[in-house]
């Protein structure tokens, strides 16, 4: 396999403020690539640069074996970008909307007509075609927004928190999307703030401040970054729970997640059953603790947490 | 557990409709909000759930029913039942080339603040907001995470009782949304009630109580662990080892099978009581291993809905 998208030191400066530090990774062919970081990690910043949008400030990045920054435009015809505001004109119908876009990207006849049928057909949106796009619920417009940066057979795929306030139901929808699309051999870039998500990608690299401080897969992240043994505590103190814990000896660290807590513990020093009694010996009580395995947001809580502590 | 029962409403909304044209956004919609708790208003777009945000904040009146804030009218309250509601829409308007205090100080005057108020309240509000290094940053060159929290102290300078935020953790990072909901928390140990939606249900599952909205009414009302506790539904998940079956292929459709949903490499099958053991024949029979597991928000969220369209 060679790699679709290429960087080595990539660098982009805003002023004395670096928005990208020396970023490097390699993404192959039909992968989805998970792109996380907190608001401000430089992620968008990356994601216009491998478009074409923005000149790097230093390093390099080849897109389907394009230098980014000698033919831009040619790396422009190869992709397909949703950003994070999507634009569609609310005020075309759904397939104006899409005849606009295609004619943009410089289809047009037969061929045009043919790809309309086709991306509506993906995006399951075929029952809409004369619908006012304004009169579209959020989900169904971001799948009209998929569609329409899908109309040229872009090879790549660059969406930027493209589930962004889109409801759970739309959001499954949306996914289903993207993993058929990626099957079909499209590679996909995405960033989002939804952890659940971010573990349908086969790779997630990992920005903090600029910087690409982490890369693997998710079990891999989950292995590499969150030591110790997760267990879940619930019942109906869950906030003195969450207190007491970090005060015990052996708890690594204790968050709220959802209705309960995640609550790392050092193994060698306390196990599930340990944590328990202290916390029935605090006073607790229809307490329940459960080893579970981490998720995403405990790996993304612990390496923000270990790179805040190195800056 | 919090005890809220015996303190009169902050927020009740009873028996609100609201039309647009053709569409119902609002059918006989009845909330309650008490000091101290946080609701969370959840459901998919366009579900009335900012429609029924803007009528109780005093900016649309509603075709049927009635809003109280603080037991008034919010239509027809005076200025001081005014500064009462803090309402933080979706897209909070900051001024962006003025700083995070000039930002401030522009709305202190335009709630009409003293010098002396508009101090005190400063220096408290970005203590809790975290804000103080950055008094002299540009709004616009704020991150995601830092603009709605300056968003969320404008709206907290004239020290509202009763906080409608809609949406306010949507495109922010984990570690931003839990800095958020600490502060959230913080203010409701202050007797705030604070009406919040969202799209994430792991905050929906924070929440005192929760309402699930759907075509403008609500399907259901309580707090988290009980709506959760009284899940009619089996959650298995399904782990398929390379050479087994397509599990997905085979549970989707089954007239026991409620809803299914990809999480990660694994599938999430939500299955009626009285059908759990015949799936979990079925999938033994494709070399796919089956295991019960707790029920999430999400679950929930997308089974009520899902059924309340079935024809």
């Amino acid at each position: 396999m060679s790699p679709v998208i290429r960087t080595r030191e990539l660098t982009r400066r805003f002023g004395d403020f670096v928005a990208v530090d020396r970023v490097s990774f390699e993404v192959e062919r039909g992968e989805i690539f998970g792109y996380l970081g907190a608001n401000g990690a430089g992620k968008t910043t990356t994601i216009r640069m491998l478009c074409g949008l923005l000149p790097p400030s230093g390093g390099e990045a080849e897109v389907n074996g394009v230098d980014v920054a000698r033919d831009p435009s040619a790396v422009k015809r190869s992709l397909g970008y949703m950003s994070q505001r999507f634009s569609l004109y609310l005020d075309l119908l759904v397939e104006e909307n899409l005849e606009f876009f295609g004619g943009a990207y410089g289809l047009g006849g037969a061929h045009l007509r043919r790809r309309i049928d086709e991306v509506l057909e993906l995006v399951e949106l075929g029952h809409e075609r004369r619908a006012l796009t304004r009169a579209l619920p959020g989900g169904l417009r971001q799948r009209l927004a998929l569609a329409s940066a899908t109309l040229h057979e872009p090879s790549i795929l660059f969406l930027d928190e493209p589930t962004a306030g889109v409801d759970p139901g739309a959001r499954r929808v949306f996914w289903r999307l993207i993993r058929a699309l990626s099957a079909g051999g499209t590679t996909v870039f995405v960033t989002t703030h939804y952890m659940d998500e971010a573990e349908f990608c086969q790779r997630i690299g990992l920005m903090v401040d600029g910087r690409l401080v982490a890369l693997d897969t998710p079990d891999g992240l989950k292995r590499e970054h969150v030591p110790g043994q997760i267990c879940e505590v619930d019942g109906p103190q869950v906030h003195r729970a969450l207190e007491l814990s970090r005060t015990l000896e052996g708890v690594l660290d204790a968050q709220p997640f959802g209705a309960a807590a995640h609550v790392r513990l050092d193994p060698a020093r306390l196990g599930p059953e340990g944590l328990l009694a202290a916390l029935e010996r605090g006073g607790l009580q229809q307490i329940n603790v459960r080893p579970t395995e981490p998720s995403l947001e405990d790996v993304f809580l612990a390496v923000i947490e270990t790179e805040g502590r190195r800056s | 557990m919090i005890q809220h029962g015996d303190s009169a409403p902050v927020l009740e909304a009873e028996g609100l409709e609201r039309r647009f044209g053709a569409v119902n956004a609002l059918r006989g919609l009845s909330l309650s909000v008490r000091p101290g708790e946080i609701y969370g208003l959840v459901g998919a777009d366009g579900a009335g759930k900012t429609t029924a945000m803007r009528v109780l904040a005093g900016l649309m009146a509603p075709d049927a029913g009635t809003a109280r804030v603080m037991g008034e009218d919010p239509l027809r309250g005076a200025g001081a039942l005014r500064s009462a509601i803090g309402y933080m829409p979706q897209h909070y308007s900051l001024y962006g080339d003025l700083s995070v205090e000039e930002n401030l100080r522009f709305f202190s005057r335009m709630f009409c603040q003293s010098r002396a108020e508009y101090r005190e309240r400063r220096e408290r509000l970005l203590r809790i907001t975290r804000l103080e290094p950055f008094t002299g940053r540009r709004a616009d060159a704020l991150s995601g995470g830092m603009y709605k929290k300056l968003a969320l102290a404008c709206s907290l300078l004239p020290r509202p009782r009763v906080l409608l935020l809609d949406e306010p953790t949507n495109g922010v990072d984990p570690v931003s949304r839990r800095e958020l909901w600490a502060l959230l928390f913080e203010l409701v140990s202050e007797q705030m009630g604070i009406l919040i939606t969202t799209a994430y249900m792991d905050e929906a599952a924070r929440c005192h109580r929760v309402g699930l909205i759907h075509h403008g009414r609500l399907l259901m009302e309580g707090p988290p662990a009980e709506l959760l506790a009284r899940f009619p539904h089996r959650v298995i998940e399904v782990e398929s080892p390379p050479g087994a079956g397509d599990a997905e292929q085979l549970v989707e459709g089954h007239p026991q099978v409620v809803t299914t949903a990809a999480a990660g490499r694994r599938l999430r099958v939500v299955v009626r009581r009285d059908g759990q053991d015949v799936l979990e024949r079925l999938l033994a029979g494709v070399g796919a291993q089956a295991r019960q597991v707790a029920p999430s928000f999400e679950d929930l969220f997308l089974t009520a809905t899902a059924s309340e369209d079935k024809p």
